[in-house]
């Protein structure tokens, strides 16, 4: 049995040839697809319309569960488990509570994001059809590519492939799941 | 590269012509995408160079002083040290301090520069940021060990224990412990995620050199990173998330250093200026060190087209605006002694310019406040190895600035009659000098085994790197 198709994959050399090949993509309204740079391309999410990250909300809820954690583990140790008095200060004061609590909504915002990345990215994926590729192995060197899958509605392997060698692409090869 | 002609500018600007301004070259001579792959990973690829293992024995025996300093210290007892009172904070504290702010350059250069979008940080900010976390690790070293009985050293942390009593929030030398783990556990975050997509290229070239094993290593953190730009614009988002927070980080961690000082009532310690203060000398010794490990490194491995003349101008820069700074904070400090008439306030002052530290204080100025003078001229600036030396004098300076300001406030409090004179104990130089070792050593490993430059931000900023084609 044939191995099955994961998708079509092609390589660009240059910069603006992979943009405008993505704008091309994008156009033909696949959505199923990807564009592997060794770099973040400044502008490609617009040229390949895709939406605004959502990494920042997870953030957000990171930094408020950390602000809240760092009140709240305060007002409990301090003035309520086992309330001490010291140097005749109040037992909770948001203020003496602030840089213990900034500190953690700092510590809590960076986990999330960090986690929050990987999440939504998928990782870690250390196995994936576009490692198998032989010439990926420059992918984070300085070479392009955009893989369209097989499972896109669009997905013809004719007429994609036509798609990605009229933009430029070269070395179109099909992907093996 | 003169911008293009913009159709909406405004009319005057046709008449008044202004003056195109050129932008810096920041990877020279028109490098490809491959040769700074090539040129980074080949430091970690080829052989390891004879001055490494040179280097890295010598560090690994300087920093064998401090494990023997502070294995004497735990078996005899912190009576070995030269504390006594009156002064009871000393080199440990200093040592601390000088640490944690030679840290700071490192954040300052990923995070703040990446907010302000100075492209040049892209050849710099990795090495810096591993200076960064080494240093963290040198200074955690003294407040751990300071506190006497270090397996008691768990008492920091709000971990619920058989004394049933809990931490005393109230104390800002509590603060200092959230603000210096957070600060050391988010430097170490933030490096390891700009470092991902490098170690994903260091993967690969190790695959097709056939070298399994460490295309292994490196491939298990690299998280099977694929260059995908739908992760691109993900990572793009944390990483400019984590700046974001990094930069309010690194300010509020010196500032809750400085407020372990200013909180107290000690004269010479109880002042408002020392939150800037202690943030611009933080990052005045911070780029002194960032120099003084960049410079060798770009002469041995032949970075100058990547560490150019213009980014050693910049951080020259920033380096004299930061110790004029500092230089303004002494001279305000006196200011507002003699403007406070606080006889206690003004006698620290006069005590610390003329007493019996009046050495130490001296040495402070002229390393801090005049040295700096010399980044105006260009002709310095491009003379790498007196920058070099002139950083070493930056360096050497701000350890004294916390000396100052620690042992002569403490020595002269406000009792004539407990009145002392510190001087250290050799258990406590033997530590404080191995741990110029220990930072070595880690640099070292950091150099030998992991990417010093991260390369794709150095692609990115290359020329061929814009998708919309040279004007």
């Amino acid at each position: 049995m044939a191995a099955q198709t994961y998708g079509l994959i092609a390589a660009f050399d240059k910069t603006p040839d992979v943009y405008h090949a993505a704008e091309k993509v994008r156009d033909a309204g696949y959505r199923h697809w990807d564009v592997i740079t060794p770099f973040p391309v400044h502008g490609l999410d617009k040229a390949m319309g895709l939406k605004r990250s959502i990494v920042p909300r997870i953030s957000l809820a990171g930094g408020l569960t950390g602000f809240c954690t760092g009140m709240t583990m305060i007002w409990w140790t301090d003035a309520f488990d086992y309330p001490l008095l010291v140097g005749g200060k109040p037992f909770f004061s948001p203020m003496f509570a602030f840089p213990v609590s900034y500190e953690l909504t700092i510590l809590f915002t960076a986990f999330a994001t960090i986690i929050g990345m990987f999440v939504v990215n998928g990782l870690p994926m250390h196995y994936h059809p576009v490692l198998k590729h032989d010439e990926i192995r420059r992918g984070m060197d300085d070479t392009f590519f955009i893989v369209i899958e097989a499972r896109d509605p669009r997905f013809n392997l004719e007429n994609t492939k036509a798609l990605l060698e009229k933009a430029g692409g070269r070395d179109v090869r099909e992907l093996e799941a | 590269m003169a911008h293009a002609e913009n159709a909406t500018a405004p009319a005057i600007l046709q008449e008044v012509k202004p003056a195109v301004l050129p932008r810096a070259v920041l990877v020279q001579n028109q490098r490809s995408f491959s040769w700074i792959t090539e040129k980074i990973c080949g430091i970690i690829e080829g052989k390891t160079p004879t001055w490494w293992w040179v280097c890295f024995i010598v560090a690994c025996f300087i920093a064998s002083f401090t494990v023997a300093g502070l294995t004497y210290l735990v078996a005899t007892g912190v009576g070995v040290w030269g504390h006594a009172n009156p002064v009871n904070w000393a080199w440990d504290i200093v040592n601390f301090v000088f640490w944690i702010g030679i840290g700071h350059a490192g954040t300052l250069i990923s995070a703040i520069l990446c907010l302000l979008r100075q492209k040049w940080r892209t050849s710099i900010n990795r090495a810096a940021e591993a200076m960064t976390i080494f240093a963290v690790v040198c200074a955690a070293i003294f407040p751990v060990f300071h506190v006497g009985r270090v397996w008691y050293a768990w008492y920091l942390f709000p971990i619920p224990n058989s004394n049933i009593i809990w931490q005393n929030f109230r104390s800002p030398l509590e603060w200092d412990v959230f603000a210096v783990s957070t600060y050391g556990t988010v430097s170490v975050l933030f490096w390891y995620i700009g470092m991902i997509p490098d170690l994903a290229t260091l993967r690969d070239r190790f695959f097709v050199a056939g070298n399994k094993f460490r295309s292994f290593l490196y491939g298990l953190f690299a998280m099977g990173w694929r260059g995908s730009n739908r992760h691109w614009s993900n990572y793009e988002m944390a990483y400019l998330i984590l700046a974001g927070i990094s930069t309010p980080l690194v300010l509020s961690v010196h500032t809750i250093v400085s407020f372990d000082f200013a909180v107290s009532l000690i004269p010479g310690w109880h002042t408002t200026i020392f939150p800037p203060y202690f943030v611009a000398g933080a990052i005045f010794s911070g780029f002194g060190m960032v120099l003084t490990l960049m410079l060798p490194l770009r002469a041995i491995y032949h970075l100058e087209d990547l560490i150019t003349q213009y980014h050693i101008d910049c951080m020259c820069k920033i380096t004299l605006a930061t110790g004029t700074i500092v230089g303004y904070a002494y001279a305000m400090e006196f200011f507002i002694a003699w403007y406070s008439a606080n006889p206690y306030e003004g006698f620290a002052f006069i005590n610390r310019a003329f007493g019996h530290y009046a050495w130490a204080y001296w040495i402070m100025i002229s390393c801090n406040v005049i040295t700096p003078q010399f980044f105006w001229s260009r002709r310095v600036r491009n003379n790498t190895t007196l920058v070099w030396v002139l950083c070493i004098f930056v360096n050497v300076g701000m350890w004294f600035e916390r000396f100052v300001i620690i042992v002569t406030s403490l020595a002269r409090d406000f009792l004539p009659s407990s009145w002392g004179y510190y001087s250290p104990s050799i258990v406590e130089i033997f530590t404080f000098f191995g741990t110029f070792g220990v930072f070595s050593a880690l640099f070292l490993l950091f150099v030998r085994f992991l990417p010093l430059m991260p390369m794709a931000e150095l692609k990115a900023v290359t020329p061929a790197a814009d998708a919309h084609g040279h004007h």
